[in-house]
């Protein structure tokens, strides 16, 4: 499983200035992220994962460090070559799905197919997230698993290299959320795709090959599970 | 303490910034309207009675051939009339120092000594002429401008056969040539066209009108009816020659500028209603936007006891501060732009005192339109927002929900791309608001349309009148009717290739209780260079018996083709006839009564005289020929077709740029403040939306092409509304501009109609980059965290 590291953090600080006050979210962060793997960022709110995540998705720009990914060195880049990088190697998954209200779940996913080199039949990923027979619902007609099922449809539909997905389960209820956890660990899996997953729930831990604890902006310490749990296993 | 209420709506101004410059800017554009077209129309209205009563403007005005002085004391007895001024009254050709063309004067006589007169001189520069001295004159100061002339310079005229030169000695203006134009002439031509004022002695005997008189002027009594005056003077006249006395309405300059000043009155009404119009339509989805965003703060501050009337006047309150900071940008600026415009119709109508002036009137009128727009543009959003129910408010507002389109259900839809998708069914969603904003840029467009359509309409006017109808290079008028032999005098003269002669002479026209004077005119069959025409300007034959009637003439008698009219004529024997009209003709200015020359003969009981003559000119020999014609003393007047077309031109274009520069001023912030302010919007409702698409990878211009592109919707369905629109306004404007002396064509150009479309766009694009830079500051951090 391991191999060459696909992101590389090294010495990743983040500062922040509220007001008058500074506020460390990240200190000294070393990190790599290789291939294939599926990790869960696990923290308390204000711990610095999101921050983390914001970083390795080419959103924000850490204040000290350097992020590669592969060798296109992220922390030199500009604000365009961030959002190529974002468009043609990152999928996201937000706690509150996102998705364009004014389009069918299907074109959501169209929507970022069509500006994809090498993506999948919008329709396949559908299918993949089981929602194949819900393709022409709009958001509205949707409850909120299906929705979040749709943005992980949207956000592996153009094969991205890494996925990123900020607490996905956070707005969802128990059972819903594990639908979700199913259907990320399943695209993990198939696809092959990088997964980090942000949660400050410890018990969906169990299901990555590696956990990795947050706190006060350092790591404070990485697992790695013999075996990966199936999300149907867990239970919080 | 300040009021947390007050201090809200602050915030709220002060947040939502642009959309209220926006929406200040077409109020104020609207109310900068309103004050200068009203405040100039009031400005002049004020200078022309302040004018005309200073300087004693005549009521009723009479031409005759020779009356003897003792008259004058006939005609005061009149009863009715209050003063009479007698005076001689004659065309000469001038030479001009610095004009090669001759020049036309009108020299009106005047006391050797100055008394207070009709029609009396507002002396502007130099002096009164003195007593005596019979080659001093005082010159129309607007004549002298156009041709540089100064006091102290001479002018040489043809008085009566002999050649005598004239020195300046003072400038001064008139009532009655406050639009100094010469007789049958529409346009002013300031360089050929000028009143002299001679001293009575001198001109009377230059004209053998020693003791005599050949015009007169005069005032009404307070209560007496101009008609019978009118009446009885004609009687009174009618042995001596007199050509039908005419009441101050019909006086030339009198009734150009009351034509003028209703077109003003008409136009200071219609567009700033647009203005305010489209200024309501802003403020709503301004407010309407900004009671859905602040939904949680209505509620919180009714579930602290705040009454829905002090909620509702705080979006109220929101309105009356945006149209007051634009009353107030507005009544600046309409101030400056009175300042220009009254100026610019300073260069047309020459008032002693013009000065623009709006009064407490116009501008109370103003603030008060001003708020009416606010109250009708806020009351919709601020009901909204007094109706909420607490608890209501306080939840977030229901998702969108949208469904699939006209457009998806018909199948075309699998054509189209997800994001031309989004664009669709968000303007879908809202199909009013589309409308309106649709509806705002169009009548923009429309309004830029009719700014240029004073261009189209009078270029095609003068290519109808003077490439069309008229086809000479100079038309010569004489003093007298002459035989036709003075026909080929006139060919005998360098330079000229052809001539035909023509015989117009002044009548009634009457047809039941209708009746109008015009000048008839007798014209050949062959003749080719003066052509009658029909609406599609194809040639009509002048029929060989009966009138030919201009268009206008024929609607103001009410005849047709085969009608009969009762043409009295009002020179020489003076006959009566009953003739029929034969044909009706369309010109666009004046009003035309032709007639073959032999008949006319026969019904002036006459040889074939002729009045006057056009000319086709050698142009190389062209200054040979004006260089005699400024000798000839039977030549009353010269009127050279190039100077004509260039004088006018250039006066047409200068009153109608500065007003269409005007108009696309303002109609570019109409469509600059409504995509601004609609862009806005969409910003804010879907900011979210868009910063999503950012995360996912979106480049910069592509989310600027989704939120820009409903905006380019917007804009390319107003275009085609909006050049319909302009045409609308333009064929609702015709009737306005139908006057007696000239009617403007209904004929917009295809290039207006793209400078138009242009300008739209242009203005939209402006307003499209103002927002399209705020894309790049939107939070894509923030996004990953906040519900909808």
């Amino acid at each position: 499983m391991r191999g060459d590291a696909v992101f590389h953090v090294h010495g990743v600080s983040k500062v922040y200035r509220m007001g008058e006050v500074e506020v460390h979210a990240l200190r000294e962060v070393d990190l790599d992220l290789y291939e294939g793997e599926l990790v869960v960022l696990l923290g308390a709110s204000g711990s610095g994962k999101s921050t983390l995540l914001n970083i390795l998705g080419g959103l924000d720009r850490p204040t000290r460090g350097e992020v590669f990914y592969r060798d296109h060195q992220l922390t030199a880049a500009s604000d365009a070559q961030l959002t190529e990088f974002r468009r043609e190697h990152v999928g996201f998954v937000f706690q509150f799905y996102n998705l364009i209200p004014s389009l069918t779940a299907l074109e959501n996913v169209a929507l970022v197919t069509q500006i994809a080199a090498n993506p999948m039949d919008p329709a396949q990923a559908l299918e993949l997230v089981g929602l194949g027979d819900r393709r022409n619902h709009f958001p509205a007609q949707l409850s909120g698993g299906e929705q979040q099922r749709v943005a992980i449809a949207r956000a592996v539909a153009k094969r991205p290299d890494v996925l990123l997905c900020d607490e996905p389960t956070g707005a969802l209820d128990y059972a819903t959320g594990k639908l979700v956890l199913e259907v990320l660990e399943r695209v993990n899996r198939e696809l092959g795709t990088i997964t980090v997953l942000i949660t400050h729930n410890a018990a969906i831990a169990a299901m990555a090959d590696r956990v990795i604890r947050i706190g006060s902006g350092r790591i404070v310490g990485i697992e790695r599970n013999a075996t990966r749990a199936s999300p149907s296993e867990i239970s919080w | 303490m300040v009021s947390p209420l007050v201090r809200i709506m602050l915030r709220e101004l002060w947040h939502l910034r642009g959309q209220v410059v926006a929406a200040a800017l077409v109020v104020a554009c609207g109310v900068a309207a309103f004050i200068s077209m009203r405040g100039t129309y009031h400005s002049l209205v004020v200078a022309q009675d302040d004018y005309y009563a200073s300087y004693r403007f005549a009521d009723v005005f009479a031409n005759l051939k020779r009356a003897p002085e003792s008259l004058a004391q006939r005609i005061r007895a009149i009863p009715g009339v209050a003063m009479v001024d007698t005076r001689v009254v004659a065309d000469v050709t001038l030479d001009v120092p610095g004009l090669a063309e001759p020049a036309t004067g009108r020299l009106v006589s005047i006391p050797p000594r100055r008394e207070p007169t009709l029609n009396d001189l507002a002396l502007s520069a130099g002096r009164y002429i003195e007593a005596g001295r019979s080659d001093e004159a005082i010159a129309s100061r607007t004549f002298a401008e156009a041709n540089g002339l100064r006091v102290g310079d001479s002018i040489g005229a043809v008085l009566n056969g002999r050649w005598t030169k004239l020195t300046i000695v003072g400038l001064a203006l008139s009532p009655e040539y406050v639009y100094e134009v010469g007789s049958g002439v529409v346009f002013p031509d300031n360089r050929h066209f000028g009143v002299l004022w001679v001293g009575r002695p001198a001109l009377a005997a230059a004209f053998q009108m020693d003791g005599a008189f050949n015009d007169v002027a005069l005032t009404l009594a307070a209560g007496a009816v101009a008609q019978d005056v009118v009446d009885r003077l004609d009687r009174l006249l009618e042995p001596y020659g007199g050509l039908s006395a005419y009441p101050r309405r019909d006086q030339v300059s009198h009734r150009f500028l009351s034509d003028e000043f209703g077109e003003i009155e008409i136009t200071s009404t219609w567009i700033p209603a647009l203005f305010l119009a489209v200024a309501a339509f802003l403020l709503y989805t301004v407010l309407s936007r900004l009671v859905s965003t602040q939904r949680a703060q209505i509620g919180l501050l009714k579930a602290f006891g705040y009454s829905n009337l002090a909620v509702g006047l705080l979006y109220l309150s929101f309105a009356v501060a945006t149209v007051t900071i634009g009353t107030i940008v507005g009544m600046a600026a309409g101030i400056w732009f009175g300042g220009l415009m009254t100026g610019l119709y300073g260069d047309y109508f020459h008032f002693p005192r013009l000065s623009f002036d709006a009064p407490a009137s116009v501008l109370l009128e103003t603030a008060l339109i001003g708020l009416i727009a606010a109250s009708v543009g806020a009351l919709g959003a601020a009901r909204r927002a007094s109706s909420l129910p607490p608890a209501e408010a306080m939840r977030a507002e229901p998702p969108a929900s949208f469904r699939a389109g006209l457009i998806e259900r018909s199948g075309a839809g699998a054509l189209l791309a997800p994001t031309l998708r989004m664009i669709l069914r968000n303007l879908a969603r809202r199909p009013w608001r589309a409308a309106m904003s649709i509806l705002g840029v169009a009548l923009a467009i429309g309004l830029m349309v009719v700014g240029r359509f004073g261009i189209d309409a009078s270029s095609h006017l003068l290519h109808v009148q003077l490439d069309v109808i008229q086809r000479d290079d100079v038309t010569v008028t004489l003093r007298e009717p002459r035989e036709a032999a003075a026909r080929e005098e006139i060919a005998r003269l360098p330079g000229v290739l052809r001539v035909e002669g023509f015989r117009a002479t002044a009548v009634w026209l009457r047809h039941g209780h209708r009746a109008k004077k015009v000048a008839l005119v007798g014209i050949d069959a062959d003749d080719s260079l003066h052509r009658l025409v029909d609406r599609r300007l194809r040639r009509v034959d002048l029929p060989p018996e009966g009138l030919a009637l201009g268009r206008k003439l024929a609607e103001i008698l009410d005849v047709k083709v085969g009608d009969t009219v009762t043409v009295e004529v009002i020179e020489g024997a003076r006959p009566v006839r009953e003739v029929p009209v034969s044909a009706v003709v369309d010109e666009y200015l004046g009003l035309g009564a032709y007639m073959d020359r032999r008949a006319l003969a026969r019904l002036l009981r006459e040889d074939r005289l002729v009045s006057g003559a056009r000319l086709r000119v050698d142009p190389a020999q062209a200054p040979r020929l004006y260089a005699e014609l400024k000798q000839i003393p039977a030549v009353a007047g010269v009127e050279v077709k190039e100077s004509v077309r260039k004088v006018v031109q250039d006066s047409l274009d200068r009153a109608f740029e500065m007003f269409s520069r005007i108009i696309v001023v303002f109609a570019g912030v109409i469509v600059a403040g409504t995509i601004y302010n609609s862009a806005r919007i969409a910003l804010s409702e879907r900011g979210n939306e868009l910063a999503s698409l950012r995360v996912l990878g979106f480049r910069q211009r592509e989310i600027v092409a989704i939120l820009l592109g409903e905006q380019a919707l917007l804009v390319a369905a107003a275009i085609p509304l909006g050049l319909a629109v302009g045409y609308a306004i333009a064929a609702a404007l015709v009737p306005v501009f139908d006057r007696e002396l000239f009617r403007l064509p209904l004929v917009i150009t295809n290039l207006t109609y793209a400078w138009a479309a242009l300008a739209a766009i242009v203005a939209a694009l402006l307003s499209g980059a103002v927002v399209a830079r705020r894309i790049g500051r939107l939070d894509l951090v923030a996004v990953l965290k906040t519900r909808e």
